[in-house]
């Protein structure tokens, strides 16, 4: 048991500071805090890290990894987060990827794979449905086999950034009789293809960011099917457990709670720093101990699948307190900024940019609607709730 | 980064588990509790047997110079049998001590705790001082060679079965200055130091002690005149990661135990486990358990990095393991239902240690504070 | 909407005060203040029971007619608050509040006759036999058996958790009189001396450690007792009518009075214990914060409780409503427990058993400090009986959010 970097870990940290340093799109670098990235500025890291071949850490090395190992694969979350690079688009490389790699065939393997790591197709998750949630078994969205092709009809929603996508992964409904998890197929849905209906969902925080996507009779080529018909539940349940380990978000987190402390530093309080305030203070305290526990937890979960055993449903753990530390973070954040999380700026008021006098300081601006849009994470990618069923479940035995 | 353990530690936690399993089983426990001396003392010699009271020490000492990892695994063992037995008391706080002490003193007492002769107490609370190490109205001052000790000691850790004591003095500087602590050790019998034994409600024992011009030799000094407070932070530091270390097993057993009750006990025609209610409960305590263990290893492991480093790692385990010990605690009695209201049952008895170790060392508000002004 | 008493109810309160004064001495207060677990011996709540009787204010909750104090339901909480306020002890319910109702209700005459005199005079403790091992939440599961044998009921079973039953000359107990398909259509409700030949009580420690014979609960055993037909209250496998007519009494409490009391006690504490910066922990901004946010908690309980009051003196039945007082109420209670342990640090640690034997012994810490980690201890039970908080959160999400 030890801590300890390796000289090798320290030299690889240092090329990535760097790698990061020079390579960082500038444009993005002014924009860090807003959430309104066209969809050129959004691939413009994804595209600098895959020139550099960095763009798939978590892929075998035979796909386009990068063939880090665990320490290496930390050190460059780290790092990432240190220097506040724009997070990647999960969709293909996080969620997809892993699941062409496990269950597609050759064919697939190479064109999904190569247009997720070039960025030249964007992904977008066809899951959940109006009466399919938590409960994501009970979906209905149909595709019936006509010839060479499926014939797709239903909806589906929440899908995130489905205006930018080139591609859907959808679970869709292939058998209506028998328990409901045996009749789901995983099927590749071009988002050009005729009946694609995509409609914008504006959520509490004012952003575009989810949309509806209704099919009617959209037709499929069946070689997009993954896999065997009606096997789409086992991938979806194998690229659920993928998702949860990625989701702590520490590193980010950790950077959160840093931009905390500097707003708390300019902000007053009985003409002192708010940071000088003992109550405001154990409340940061408090949230960098669960975040430290939460660190060292992944870790350890990290060590584990680095060993080969895992990742377990324990990983259900990150997904729970991640979202809980992400979401006190931003909570704190609005109770630092004081009144002036009040004021509403549209993103298309900032995008008028330097015509527009601010209101309040600069910092103050996003953090409302950043306190609003974090409440999702307790929601998406399975409920806090259905993870602890899960735990209860798989790691309790209950 | 590696959180694996060696095989030398792996077969040190199934010697220790094995010890609990032979002489540990609760009844034997509550035994020991209920005896007039609250201790059993063949324990403490079969402990000199194992090894483990040599744990820390050099080996120019006679020790095994074992780290805190090793450490870790014992204490952690021991929370899951409640060991009474002063170990942390003797072993890591005032061992810490002695380790650090000069050749003489090493020479002079470490072989008597290594071979069980000797169980030795750390008293440094006092009555006004609450968690603050430094604010000591205890005095000791310089007569010649001897020091002349006044002053009153409180809860005094498994003082009832110590023969020697470690005492914070101050010999100099205001109440509460850092410069002016020292470190001395004073024997049980010294003239003019009166004692008062009583029970404690995790079954352990405790003492208070009243210092009357007590004279020692100034060869019992540890460290410099006046420069112990940092001494003494760094050694309650690693005595945090052992009692969390402690803790965690605690909270294991009682994890288990609430799962297993729940899976068995049948209220409404279905084992209560069952209801989604307590479910969600119990992987809250799950989490809370995993959190504590993760900050467990990390403040072990982090006991010799420079002063922030280790001050954020000890009061941010030990503000994690204070509030899973209550959650865990509070609620494995709530899931047992009246039953976890007993006494005949163990679940009680581990959630009354685990409460008792809240406020250890500090309580989740002092080291909130400790942590933020350790930057 | 008005928040004020009127003058009357002013006066009454005065009135309450001074009997208080006058009644609850200094040596109860010592001997309550020694005690884990809030009973003190028999004798102490036996003589404060008939002082009350005398003054006429034993039974606020009974009708005039069988002795009841007549209060208007404003002196009913004012004459609870004040108690609560001042920490006197609390009338042993189990005779009064729970079941002299069911008695009054569906009890013969002669069972009114024979009981409530003696009750309502303090003369007879009662004790009450619901809980088994086997079913706590699930009450309706219970298998102690009563079986008629023409002139008397021949009982064999077990109770548990028998609060005092050490002291009781009575229980009254949920037996089962038949097997049906619906469990609870085969309860009843018997009246038992416990002086029959087949009772035998033993003493359960809980984790304050309160030793024999201060123990708060029991194990009760019957074995082949026999019990005078004439002690079944109304029909047979009827009882659980009668049950659930009285766990509307067993709620429905004020918590308030009592909570700031624990609150006013909390900041005596805080104000005497050195926090080692020259300050006092009441000068600690931690954990006045803690304190305050509790206190603010308790006002927003206090509120609920007038709400439901109102409504009560207004004709209305207090329904699942009263679930919201005993959850928040318990909860509120076990906090301040937490925080008095919280309070005197390492003063939590020393362990007396026998709290009331230790009185000529200096104390090891501050005097208070011997009771405040078992009460801490013992208070986890409050939200595991009368219906655990669980069920109680089940009540409200079925009765009110019709979940």
């Amino acid at each position: 048991m030890d801590l300890a970097f390796t000289k090798e870990d320290e030299n690889f940290r240092q090329e990535v500071k760097d790698f990061i340093d020079k390579n960082f799109p500038q444009k993005l670098k002014d924009i860090d805090k807003r959430t309104d990235l066209t969809r050129e500025d959004m691939l413009s890291w994804h595209k600098v890290l895959y020139k550099k071949g960095w763009i798939a850490p978590q892929w075998p090395e035979e796909y386009g990894g990068t063939g880090w190992n665990i320490t290496q694969r930390y050190i460059w979350d780290q790092e990432c987060a240190n220097m506040g690079t724009t997070p990647l688009i999960p969709f293909g490389l996080t969620m997809l990827g892993p699941v062409i790699i496990g269950f597609g065939n050759e064919d697939q393997k190479d064109w999904v794979l190569k247009g997720i790591l070039s960025g030249n197709d964007w992904w977008c998750q066809g899951y959940s449905e109006s009466g399919a949630g938590s409960d994501l078994a009970s979906l209905r969205t149909k595709a019936e086999k006509v010839g060479d092709h499926y014939v797709v009809n239903g909806h589906k929603t929440w899908t995130t950034l489905a205006q930018f996508a080139d591609w859907m992964f959808c679970l869709v409904r292939t058998k209506s009789d028998g328990k409901p998890q045996e009749g789901i197929s995983f099927l590749l849905i071009d988002m050009k293809a005729e009946g694609i209906d995509v409609k914008p969902i504006i959520t509490l925080d004012g952003g575009h960011e989810v949309n509806e996507v209704f099919l009617e009779d959209v037709k499929v080529p069946a070689e997009n099917l993954v896999g065997e018909e009606n096997m789409g539940w086992t991938i979806a349940k194998f690229l659920l457990g993928n998702e949860r380990t990625g989701i702590a978000g520490v590193a980010r987190s950790k950077k959160a709670i840093e931009r905390l402390k500097d707003i708390a530093s300019s902000e007053y309080m009985d003409g002192d720093n708010l940071i000088n305030d003992s109550d405001f203070n154990s409340k940061i305290a408090d949230l960098e101990v669960d975040l430290t526990a939460l660190e060292y937890t992944e870790l350890r979960t990290l060590a584990k699948e680095s060993k080969g055993e895992g990742p377990g449903a324990e990983s259900s753990i990150l997904k729970i307190k991640g979202t809980e530390i992400q979401q006190r973070i931003t909570e704190l954040t609005m109770e630092a900024v004081g009144h002036y999380s009040n004021p509403y700026l549209t993103p298309a008021f900032e995008r008028q940019g330097s015509n527009y006098l601010t209101i309040g300081p600069d910092y103050s601006h996003g953090v409302a609607q950043n306190y609003f849009n974090t409440r999702k994470t307790s929601i998406y990618g399975g409920s806090n709730e259905i993870q602890k069923n899960i735990i209860a479940k798989m790691v309790l035995g209950l | 980064m590696d959180f694996s353990f060696s095989e030398e530690q792996t077969l040190l936690r199934n010697t220790i588990q094995s010890f609990i399993q032979d002489n540990y089983d609760f009844d034997k426990r509550q035994a020991i509790v209920k005896s007039e001396e609250g201790m059993k003392q063949e324990n403490w010699k079969q402990f000199a047997e194992l090894g483990l009271l040599g744990l820390p020490f050099s080996e120019e000492d006679g020790g095994l110079n074992f780290g805190s990892v090793e450490t870790m695994i014992v204490a952690e063992e021991f929370g899951k049998g409640l060991v009474v037995e002063p170990y942390i008391q003797t072993v890591v706080t005032c061992g810490g001590f002695l380790r650090r002490a000069n050749a003489s003193i090493k020479e002079k007492y470490i072989p008597g705790v290594i071979s069980g002769q000797d169980i030795w107490a750390f008293a440094y609370a006092e009555p006004q001082g609450r968690y603050n190490l430094n604010d000591l109205t205890t005095t000791a001052t310089l007569d010649g060679d001897n020091y002349i000790i006044n002053g009153y000691k409180s809860v005094v850790s498994g003082g009832p079965w110590a023969n020697k004591f470690i005492v914070s003095v101050r010999t100099s500087g205001d109440q509460r200055d850092s410069d002016g602590v020292s470190v001395l050790i004073v024997d049980k019998n010294s003239e003019g130091l009166s004692i008062r034994d009583y029970p404690t409600v995790d079954g352990s024992r405790a003492s208070e002690l009243t210092l009357e011009n007590v004279t020692i030799s100034k060869d019992e000094l540890i460290g410099e005149e006046g420069k112990g407070a940092e001494l003494i932070e760094l050694i309650v530091d690693e005595t945090i990661a052992a009692i969390c270390s402690e803790a965690i097993g605690a909270m294991k057993v009682l994890n288990d135990a609430t799962v297993e009750y729940c899976k068995t006990r049948k209220q409404f025609g279905q084992p209560i486990g069952k209801f989604q209610v307590l479910q969600h409960r119990m992987v809250d305590m799950f989490m809370q358990y995993e959190q504590s263990v993760s900050m467990t290893y990390m403040v072990n492991l982090k006991l010799d990095e420079e002063y922030a480093e280790r001050r954020k790692a000890a009061s941010g385990a030990k503000v994690q393991i204070a509030k899973a010990a209550k959650f865990i605690g509070q609620s494995a009695v709530q899931l047992h239902g009246g039953m976890g209201m007993t006494d005949e049952l163990n679940v009680g008895h581990y959630f009354k240690r685990l409460s008792m170790i809240e406020n250890s060392y500090g309580n989740i508000d002092h080291h909130l504070k400790k942590y933020s002004s350790a930057e | 909407m008005q928040l004020g008493f009127k003058d009357e109810d002013i006066k009454f309160r005065d009135e309450v005060r001074s009997f208080i004064k006058e009644t609850f001495t200094e040596d109860m207060r010592k001997t309550l203040s020694l005690s884990k677990n809030g009973h003190a011996g028999k004798d102490l709540h036996v003589k404060w029971q008939k002082s009350l009787h005398q003054r006429g204010w034993m039974a606020p909750n009974w009708p005039e007619q069988y002795g009841g104090a007549g209060f208007t339901s404003t002196q009913k909480y004012i004459f609870e608050s004040e108690m609560a306020r001042e920490g006197a002890p609390r009338t042993i319910p189990f005779g009064l509040s729970m079941v002299a109702p069911v008695i009054m209700e569906f009890g013969s005459q002669e069972q009114k006759d024979k009981f409530l005199p003696d009750i309502l005079e303090s003369n007879v403790w009662w004790c009450q036999g619901y809980s088994e091992p086997g079913s706590g939440s699930d009450l309706a599961s219970l298998q102690c058996k009563a079986e008629n044998k023409g002139d008397h009921y021949l009982v064999n079973g077990t109770k548990i958790w028998t609060t005092m039953a050490q002291y009781a000359d009575w229980i009254f107990c949920l037996v089962r009189t038949s097997k049906t398909e619906k469990p609870q259509q085969g309860i009843s409700f018997l009246l038992i001396d416990m002086k029959s030949p087949g009772i035998e009580v033993r003493p359960l420690i809980t984790i304050d450690n309160s030793p024999e014979p201060h123990q708060e609960v029991n194990q009760v055993f019957f074995e082949d007792v026999k019990v005078p037909i004439q002690n079944l209250i109304g029909e047979e496998n009827k009882g659980w009518t009668y049950a659930k007519y009285l766990l509307e009494f067993e709620r429905g409490t004020a918590y308030s009075p009592g909570l700031y009391r624990g609150i006013k006690n909390l900041k005596e504490i805080a104000r005497d214990t050195s926090v080692g910066d020259g300050l006092t922990l009441l000068d600690d901004n931690d954990f006045l914060n803690k304190i305050n946010e509790c206190e603010i908690q308790i006002q927003a309980m206090e509120f609920v409780e007038h709400r439901i009051f109102s409504a009560l003196s207004a004709g209305q039945r207090v329904g699942p409503e009263s679930s919201i007082l005993k959850t928040r109420g318990t909860e509120i209670g076990q906090y301040l427990q937490e925080l008095a342990v919280e309070a005197i640090g390492y003063w939590s640690h020393p362990f007396v058993e026998d709290t009331f034997a230790n009185v000529n012994e200096p104390s090891i810490g501050p005097e208070y400090a011997a009771t405040i980690t078992p009460e801490y201890y013992n208070g986890r039970k409050t939200t595991i009986y009368a219906g655990s908080n669980e069920i109680q959160r089940n009540i409200i999400s079925k009765a009110v959010l019709g979940l």
